[in-house]
């Protein structure tokens, strides 16, 4: 036995230099990406190995670059929400909702209408489900087991479907805009999110029968990818992540935007901050978005879906066909953008990986003199040279999904 | 973090309350529920996950009652009313273009994928009119802008269409007649049900309009 164990691990013991057994003893450099089955997304890591085990890693990411943060400066505010789409392309709606948030932020746009934040918080909790339901699927498929995978991914495609019905497109939605929301809701939505959550607990269920009890699963999670309370909070992870480690902080709760402070959740901590507590954490999590949903459902109001204010909203169709006054206001949009006032905002809201924020410096044109996105992808994948080192090849395969990197938003 | 007010431990059915948020009081936080070591298994786990994908198998194979596959290009689903697909450009009573060239789309469209060349119309109450109209379907990043933006109801991505794959390039490029000539790129019940002509009420509203609306 321990013959075959160094066999596949290599030497037992590296700084026994005659403990090789045969084998060559010096360490051996591989890369693992930039388009590996297991990796999400391009990412490359250039893995230092001794035998089996990982000595020092290198992570590289930045396949994906397509400069957003540039981008945007050349793109008028309302521009840039096709670009935010893209950013974590697993959740746009979260994305969108943040942006138009920053830009209210700047504008002073502190009041939105009810129906209005009761709108971007049902959004931004399907697109949350999505995520995490991508997360845990994938990850899941990724240990092999490939049933949990096509259940959580078919409930996403019930959540996409509606949110096309809703936006127009799939996945790169677009639907947000600044001052509020470009179509206001469709008349079954509400009814169309009660009967997908009625469906998703019973899928979730099954995919929760098939994975937490099973010995396979549990060992492959427990114990992986430790991160402590004090790194995570020197890392500046967040999200799942972050919760796992048992440090309590969510936006949505310790700086509540939109109606979050009207609504009832619980935030789920885990104890060990190791892979099988992201995991527990991002189902837990899910559960959550469904209770937030179906009081959204509940108390939705009546009313507008767009702020009262000319500054940021184009005039209604009827205007600019008839007026002269709608007219110009409609080519002022499109010509100059929307003009912010000179100033600077930092926003953020609770994405599905962690705290998503955007900082915009603005000049007062109708464009951002410059734009950050500080996103959570990037700064959780810091940790991960940090969780392998010293393990097993294959357990970067669960660390990395549970860190659930999207390449789009960490490569911005 | 250190916002919260200490409250009791109570368990419920499976979370264990650590505190509740002082701002927001309906907001507790819990701890999740961990299996410990004693609740995992091999076999009776194996065997029960099993059971779940077989229940999966019949109900798919045997009942065919949850199947999600679609055969599709045999069965294709129809796109929703709000979807964005193929442009197409809408159409006056006497088929001409409805768009005035006013250069609003192509300087709204992030992609920069819209090319209009203008041109004087012989009617001079329109003035102007696209003699090139081309929107290349490869850049474009079906936001639907370029919709909104149109202060005439002259564009539209309501074709229930999306762009097909092309074998060169160039073939992506719908060109003005291309997307006038409806019948050819819409289903023949989404046309009918849609129409060419546009509904939007422009113009000769009169003085009043604003009382009237
Ligand atoms: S949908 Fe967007 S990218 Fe495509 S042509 Fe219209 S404005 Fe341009
Ligand atoms: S916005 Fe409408 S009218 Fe103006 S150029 Fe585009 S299609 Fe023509």
């Amino acid at each position: 036995m321990s013959e075959l164990k160094t066999l596949i691990l290599g030497r037992k013991n590296v700084d026994d230099p005659d403990d090789t057994d045969g084998m060559p003893n010096d360490l051996m450099t591989v890369n693992m990406g930039p388009s590996h089955p297991a990796m999400h997304g391009t990412i490359r890591i250039e893995l230092t190995v001794d035998g089996e085990r990982v000595v020092e890693s290198d992570i590289n990411p930045g396949y994906l670059h397509r400069g957003f943060e540039k981008e945007s400066e050349h793109a008028t505010y309302t521009q840039v929400f096709p670009y935010a789409d893209r950013l974590n392309y697993v959740s746009p709606m979260i994305n969108n909702v943040g942006w138009a948030l920053a830009v209210e932020k700047l504008m002073g746009i502190t009041e939105l209408p009810p129906r209005l934040q009761y709108v971007r918080v049902m959004i931004s909790e399907l697109s949350r489900i999505t995520d995490h339901l991508t997360c845990v699927g994938a990850s899941a498929m990724e240990l092999g087991a490939f049933a949990p995978f096509l259940f959580l991914v078919k409930v996403r495609e019930w959540i996409y479907e509606l949110l096309e019905e809703l936006s127009g497109a799939r996945l790169t939605h677009s639907y947000v805009r600044v001052g509020g929301v470009a179509r206001d809701l469709t008349p079954d939505f509400c009814d169309r999110v009660t009967s997908i959550l009625d469906r998703m607990e019973g899928v979730l269920d099954e995919a929760k029968g098939l994975l937490n009890g099973n010995k396979i699963f549990y060992d492959r999670m427990s114990g992986v990818g430790v991160f402590s309370k004090e790194d995570a909070i020197s890392y500046g992870l967040g999200g799942p992540c972050l919760r796992a480690c048992g440090v309590d902080y969510d936006v949505r709760k310790d700086h509540p935007y939109l109606n979050y402070d009207q609504l009832e959740f619980d935030v789920p901590v885990g104890t060990s901050g190791d892979c099988l507590d992201r995991y527990l954490v991002r189902l837990e999590e899910i559960r959550q978005s469904t209770r937030i949903l179906r009081q959204c459902v509940a108390q939705i109001p009546e009313g507008p879906v767009m702020v009262d204010d000319p500054r940021c909203v184009m005039p209604d169709k009827s205007e600019t066909y008839n007026t002269i006054e709608g007219m110009i206001r409609h080519f002022k949009h499109i010509v100059d953008g929307i003009r912010v006032e000179p100033g600077e905002a930092y926003t953020f809201v609770e994405g599905g990986n962690g705290e998503l924020g955007f900082f915009i410096v603005a000049d007062g044109t109708g464009r951002p003199w410059k734009a950050y996105c500080r996103s959570p992808s990037f700064i959780n994948l810091q940790t991960v040279s940090k969780t392998i080192s010293g393990r097993l090849i294959s357990d970067i395969v669960p660390i990395f999904g549970m860190i659930n990197m999207i390449g789009g938003e960490c490569d911005k | 973090m250190g916002h919260h007010a200490e409250a009791p431990a109570e368990s419920t059915d499976e979370l264990v309350v650590l505190s509740v948020s002082d701002k927001n009081k309906k907001v507790r936080t819990v701890q999740v529920h961990r299996p410990v070591p004693e609740e995992v298994s091999f076999l009776p786990a194996l065997a029960k996950g099993l059971g779940i994908t077989l229940k999966h198998f019949f109900g798919n194979v045997v009942a065919r009652k949850e199947t999600e596959t679609i055969q599709y290009p045999e069965e294709k689903k129809p796109y929703p009313a709000r979807n964005r697909g193929l442009h197409r450009l809408m159409l006056r009573d006497d088929d001409t273009e409805r768009c005035v060239a006013c250069m609003c789309c192509p300087t709204v469209c992030p992609a920069n994928c819209i090319t209009i060349v203008p041109a004087e119309r012989d009617d001079k109450g329109i003035e102007k009119h696209p003699a090139v109209f081309e929107i290349d379907e490869l850049r474009c990043v079906v936001c639907g802008f370029c919709v909104e933006s149109c202060p005439c109801d002259a564009i539209r991505m309501d074709t229930g269409e999306h762009a097909t794959a092309v074998e060169h390039r160039y073939e992506s490029i719908m060109t003005k007649e291309a997307m006038m000539d409806h019948k050819s790129i819409m289903q023949p019940d989404v046309l009918a049900k849609r129409g060419s002509l546009s509904t939007a009420v422009q113009g000769g509203t009169g003085p009043k309009w604003r009382e009237e609306s």
